[in-house]
């Protein structure tokens, strides 16, 4: 069983990456999605990206996972420069994404097949399944999945490559509330067990607070850095805490949503209707 | 005279209810089939009454061989809960099988409403098929290395196309175009011209087949290959996958469903040309059989020939199913067929 250990992590380090793409719409000018964004993770640190949607944040995903090449700046794990995806960054979307042609076990065991490992790790595998508790499905095709279950098998599909960073983009978006929370602490028992460096995009601040050790808040694009918030609570955290509720309270304070002001604007229009 | 004969022997549906002592409703609509079989049988006898017994007799001793078996299965499914699924299922199909035997027999032998030397009865057909069926067998063998010859010609290449232009773009600029403009071609429209610059009629029948199952088989290769889900690809490059692991083990099992449509088109493409290759040039097989036996008006042979067409080509979708079954497993509850 893994233990914890040192960090398989290392640090993530983007320089002033920017990005843009071809607008439809004006074939001479491209349309800026990331102006140049600078941010840098700690090995084994879990930071989360929090932002309006359509702000990058799934575009810096891509970027680091070397799905898409930067215009300009540098990305770097530990001293290496990012060119191209390799096993060593690790991608799990909203979609689980599972090759449904293959069965749980095949699915985990993809990364080490990919690789030409499946020989010598083959222990790994079952490890693994055990890990995210799919013993029992082993053999099943992912249509009888759950989002939940299919959720896991993605997670163990993506860190039986160990990989030095692991990228989350909203992998818990489309799932109930309930299981939602479940696999948030399934995700952090992994994490903590492995210490890989995550980034987890998502757009539930709750989430958020709950995994992070830092929160990232982009603004709208082209997205730049906002604020990053440092959550200091203690491992393990409760949900309902009055420190955990005080921070909830000052991040949505921070971010306009807190509900105070749309109050307000509603009582200043209620006579005119 | 012989239709009122036939009518009635309609009242005859009522008599095999008899042997079987009544058990349940299940029993009695089972005992409807043999009722159907005895009907055909004494219709049978009726009209074939002023008919050479010698090329009659086959179809007696046929349809007294199913009355047997349908009047012993009846009481045997009371004791055999398998067989009774089995024959609740098929009870309806058969009897109208049945029924659809004794009406051609009306129509054809009885009636003569069909202009005779075309349309000979079933009990012609049958004698025709076991007369001769050292040659319908040679026929339907030669008939089947050729087919899967040159299907499995037309396969390969339609396979290996399909993935070049499906995956390499350079490949796609080039390649579709042409795809485009001598693929809807039929296959069969080469055949003056294969004639020509083949040197055997054989060869160039395995070659139109091939031509004929390649054209669909690239297309739909080559739409699954490049409509492959993004983001599989995407997954499949972080988790290490190379070329090779993208090609063969991404975008080939996510092409598989539309693959398998291509080798389904291209069976229903590479029948066709068979018959027609082997009605114009090949000078063995089914499709030469029914205009050999044609030239000799023996439409009797014509009708055996084409039974057994229709069971070949049946059997051949049927094991093509089935493969796909195997393969596509994974899809099932996904997808109903």
């Amino acid at each position: 069983m893994v233990m914890t250990t040192d960090a398989e992590g290392s640090t993530l380090q983007l320089r002033d990456v920017r990005k843009s793409f071809p607008d439809p719409d004006d074939p001479v000018n491209r349309r800026l999605v990331l102006p140049g964004i600078s941010i840098t993770l700690a090995a084994g640190e879990l930071v989360s990206l929090i932002g309006p949607s359509g702000c990058g944040k799934s575009t810096l995903l891509r970027l680091i996972a070397g799905l898409e090449t930067a215009d300009a700046g540098e990305l770097l794990i530990g001293s290496e420069v990012i060119c191209g995806p390799s096993a060593e960054r690790g991608l799990v979307f909203q979609d689980p994404n599972l090759f449904p042609w293959l069965t749980v076990r095949r699915n985990i065991e993809a990364g080490l097949v990919a690789r030409g490992l499946l020989q010598e790790k083959r222990a790994e595998v079952d490890e693994f399944m055990r890990l995210v508790e799919l013993e029992a499905f082993a053999n099943a095709y992912p249509h009888h999945l759950s989002g939940g279950m299919a959720q896991r098998v993605a997670l163990a599909r993506a860190l039986i490559n160990h990989p030095k960073v692991l990228l989350l983009d909203e992998p818990l978006g489309a799932l109930d509330a309930f299981t939602r929370m479940r696999l948030q602490d399934e995700v952090l028992r992994l994490w903590s067990a492995r210490r890989s460096t995550t980034l987890l995009v998502t757009h539930d601040i709750d989430e958020a607070i709950y995994m992070s050790d830092r929160i990232i808040i982009m603004t709208p694009r082209p997205g730049k850095i906002d604020q990053i918030i440092t959550i200091e609570l203690k491992r393990p955290r409760h949900r309902t805490s009055s420190e955990f509720l005080q921070l909830r309270g000052e991040i949505l304070e921070l971010l306009h949503f807190a509900g105070g002001e749309r109050t307000k604007s509603v009582k200043a229009d209620a006579p005119t209707i | 005279m012989t239709v009122r004969n036939g009518e009635d022997g309609t009242g005859v549906i009522s008599v095999p209810k008899a042997p079987p002592v009544s058990v349940g409703a299940s029993l009695r609509t089972l005992s409807i089939f043999a009722g159907a079989v005895a009907l055909t049988l004494v219709v049978h006898l009726i009209v074939s009454k002023n008919e050479p017994p010698l090329e009659t007799r086959f179809y007696t001793i046929f349809l007294c061989a199913v009355l047997s078996i349908a009047l012993i299965t009846a009481p045997a499914q009371i004791f055999w809960p398998r067989l009774r699924r089995f024959r609740q299922n098929l009870h309806p199909i058969l009897t109208a099988a049945a029924l659809l035997l004794c009406l051609w027999e009306i129509i054809t032998s009885g009636v003569r409403l069909l202009p005779l030397p075309y349309f000979p009865g079933p009990a012609k057909v049958l004698h025709s098929l076991l007369s001769d069926r050292m040659l319908l067998f040679d026929s339907t063998w030669h008939s089947l290395i050729l087919l899967l010859s040159g299907y499995a010609l037309g396969v390969i290449a339609g396979l290996i196309t399909g993935l070049c232009i499906g995956w390499s773009p350079p490949v796609r600029y080039w390649g579709m175009p042409l795809l485009k403009v001598v693929g809807p071609i039929p296959a069969t429209a080469w055949i003056p011209l294969s004639m020509v610059i083949s040197p055997s009629a054989l060869i160039s029948a395995v070659a139109l087949i091939a031509l004929a199952v390649w054209f669909p088989v690239t297309m739909l290769t080559a739409s699954g290959i490049s409509n492959t889900r993004a983001s599989y690809l995407d997954v499949a490059r972080t988790l290490g996958a190379g070329r090779g692991y993208l090609i063969f083990r991404v975008a080939v099992p996510a092409a598989l469903p539309n693959i398998f449509i291509g080798l389904f088109m291209g069976l229903g493409a590479s029948f066709l040309t068979l018959v027609v290759a082997e009605t114009v040039g090949v000078k063995s097989g089914l499709g030469w059989y029914v205009s050999w036996a044609q030239g000799w008006a023996e439409y009797g042979k014509v009708f055996a020939a084409l039974i057994i067409m229709a069971a070949f080509f049946s059997t051949i979708m049927t094991a093509l199913f089935k493969v796909r079954d195997r393969m596509l497993v994974w899809q099932k509850g996904v997808i109903k067929w």
